[in-house]
């Protein structure tokens, strides 16, 4: 890796590490994220306690609702904590503190207060990890009014969204994708934050827009690759925030195009490619080419063995499929 | 009953008492007469509970209550009219009638959560009481639920963080003998839920929630030892509730017996009774409370009343910040 690059493991170390320094109110937890117990479970957080000390980046017992629900509260009572859920499909044990709690509370006192907290969390097929390791749920906390969702693609952005997210006042659900953690990218600039519900157009083009986030953004940039050897150019949006959705980027993008195509390791069915789709019609029906087409999961749980997993996620070819589609009109 | 505190004292845990029962008497016939429409949770019977930990508590420490919670809110603080405006849906309520009876929140006053979900204000309590620890801070938090919410995964995870980190909480465990319309021992594993605090390396202390002085002294060491940094306390505070789960329950469920003995024993005329026998106050004194405090729940109302009902261009507000700067260092 060159000096001007890092991996996106790296680039969310370098944010924790440098909003524990900027700001005293930022606090760090979750299991195993401090130094005697590894730094984290892929060393994420690796070196953060010995810096910041053990009073503020903390290891806690396996007990997401004891600990997420710490977060809501240390939130409220003007903490920035920063609270890690291993694994994306363990919020489960912990949805009570999420979706009636931290999204809900700045609502239900009437703005009296609010819940500036950042869920860390990772997934991500690939490692065989069966049914209940490697999930993308973000619709569910989409779904849920309060709550922002983040899901960065890239090492530069992984760093500045979650600036981004310590120093936005909403509870933001932070999500990582394990099995790009080791792949570099361009090195941000240290300091700076991304706001958050702002998308980015990865490539340019007027054909067909291709919409992303988190893993599908390294496939959709090989697509467009493809496909423009075959003269079809594509646009790639990034959404970086996938809620609140930054539709005036889309819908700017879609309108010149014509064409779209949302593409997401989630399942397919009422998820975040259902609402953009729907978006869309809504507001350009009449000036689309084809109808927005979808490329998704499979709708079943994650398979263990590897040619299941393979099958359950969309393919490159899916998603070649889909555009041929769009083009077809 | 221990030595007790100051006659000053004892009258400002009757106040808290009485204003306690004066507002939840006034709710009740309010929404008989149809001024008033949502689920209410009685804590009549409760009141001594509240009354007498919040002596104890400055508006800084923080506290945690549930969708029974009314007695907790006013104990602590939260001014009734402001609650009377919440229950009433008006635009000067608490939450400007956006979180109701079971959601009255009001940091001024140190309320900081009321949850309807059981159990999950313990956890909420923990996180409270961590912010206090890391700033170095002495105040705590006391964070109330009821006996069924000891048996809910929340109280594990809770008492065991709060164990491991030392936290500045009070866990106080309002023993009303029924989960929802479940009597205590049907559901739940263990004789008195104070036991518990034994696998989580905390005291447990159960008390007479209804006697002012023996939970005043329990409650006093809990809050010094918190304060002291030197961890949580579990406080089972055995107590009676008398209008049922929700208004309306006619509470087919319990013994007629067991209500009977109960009501006999309901807390407040007991107290008031103590309070005259032992000296520590005149019939007259506490009947000039009880009237001051009847014309302050009048006013309450009045002003609740009075009030205009929230606009519905509420629905679209405070679910996220307003566009303005971050203020992640505030």
């Amino acid at each position: 890796m060159s000096a001007d690059k890092i991996n996106n493991l790296q680039a969310i170390n370098w944010a924790l590490d440098d909003a524990l320094a900027k700001y005293p109110n930022v606090i760090l937890f979750g299991e195993e994220v401090a130094d005697p117990e590894g730094g984290g479970v892929l060393k994420v957080t690796q070196g953060l306690s010995t810096k910041h000390g053990p009073n503020r980046v903390r290891s806690t017992p396996i007990s997401e609702m004891g600990f997420i629900g710490a977060a809501v509260g240390a939130a409220i009572a003007g903490m920035r904590p920063v609270a890690e859920i291993m694994l994306m499909n363990f919020v489960a044990v912990c949805m009570d503190q999420i979706t009636n709690h931290a999204a809900k509370l700045r609502f239900m006192s009437g703005g009296q207060t609010h819940v500036p907290l950042v869920l860390r969390t990772m997934t991500g097929t690939g490692f065989q990890q069966g049914g209940q390791h490697s999930d993308y749920l973000e619709a569910w906390f989409c779904h849920t009014p309060g709550m922002k969702v983040v899901m960065p693609s890239n090492p530069a952005d992984a760093y500045g969204l979650m600036l981004g997210a310590i120093e936005d006042d909403d509870p933001v659900l932070y999500v990582e994708h394990l099995p790009s953690y080791w792949t570099p990218g361009a090195a941000p600039e240290r300091g700076k934050a991304i706001p958050l519900g702002k998308a980015r157009i990865a490539r340019p083009g007027k054909d067909v827009t291709l919409i992303g986030y988190s893993r599908s953004m390294q496939d959709l940039l090989v697509v467009a690759e493809q496909l423009s050897k075959d003269g079809v150019d594509c646009e790639v949006i990034d959404l970086r925030t996938v809620s609140p959705l930054d539709m005036d980027t889309i819908l700017t993008s879609v309108k010149k195009t014509g064409r779209a195509v949302v593409v997401h390791e989630a399942v397919r069915s009422f998820g975040v490619g259902a609402e953009i789709s729907a978006r869309i019609h809504e507001s350009l029906f009449k000036e689309l080419k084809a109808p927005v087409q979808r490329v998704a999961s499979n709708d079943s749980p994650v398979p263990f063995a590897k040619q299941l997993e393979t099958a359950y996620v969309y393919s490159h070819a899916d998603i070649v499929a889909a555009v041929r589609t769009t083009l077809e009109g | 009953m221990q030595s007790s505190p100051p006659s000053k004292v004892l009258l400002d845990i009757y106040r808290r008492m009485s204003l306690i029962k004066a507002n939840d008497t006034r709710i009740i016939a309010t929404m008989k007469a149809g001024r008033l429409t949502m689920p209410y949770y009685s804590s009549r019977g409760q009141e001594c509970i509240p009354a007498t930990i919040s002596v104890l508590l400055t508006k800084d420490d923080y506290m945690v209550t549930i969708y029974r919670g009314i007695h907790d809110m006013l104990a602590k603080g939260v001014p009734p009219k402001l609650i009377w405006a919440e229950l009433a849906g008006r635009a000067t309520g608490t939450c400007k009638g956006k979180g109701g009876p079971m959601h009255v929140t009001h940091p001024e006053s140190g309320c900081m959560v009321t949850t309807g979900v059981v159990g999950a204000g313990m956890p909420i309590g923990c996180g409270l009481a961590l912010a206090a620890q890391v700033r170095g801070e002495k105040r705590v938090t006391v964070t109330n639920f009821g006996d069924g919410a000891s048996n809910i995964g929340a109280f594990h995870e809770s008492l065991n963080l709060a164990s491991v980190w030392k936290l500045p909480v009070i866990f106080v465990c309002q023993n009303n003998r029924y989960a929802e319309h479940t009597a205590y021992a049907k559901g739940t594993s263990i004789e008195s839920i104070a036991e518990r605090a034994k696998s989580y390396s905390i005291p447990g202390v159960r008390v007479d929630g209804n006697d002012p002085v023996a939970l005043y002294d329990v409650a006093k060491t809990a809050i010094e030892r918190a304060r002291a940094g030197q961890g949580p306390t579990l406080i089972e505070a055995m107590t009676f509730r008398f209008n049922g789960h929700l208004l309306g329950d006619m509470g087919e469920y319990i013994p007629k017996s067991e209500y009977a003995a109960a009501v006999a024993a309901d807390p407040y005329p007991r107290y008031r009774r103590w309070l005259i026998d032992s000296k520590h106050a005149t019939a007259a004194a506490l009947d000039g409370v009880d009237s001051e405090i009847e014309a302050e729940v009048e006013a309450a109302m009045k002003f609740a009343f009075d009030s205009p009902l929230t606009d519905p261009i509420e629905i679209t507000r405070d679910i996220y910040a307003a566009a303005a700067p971050s203020r992640a260092a505030s």
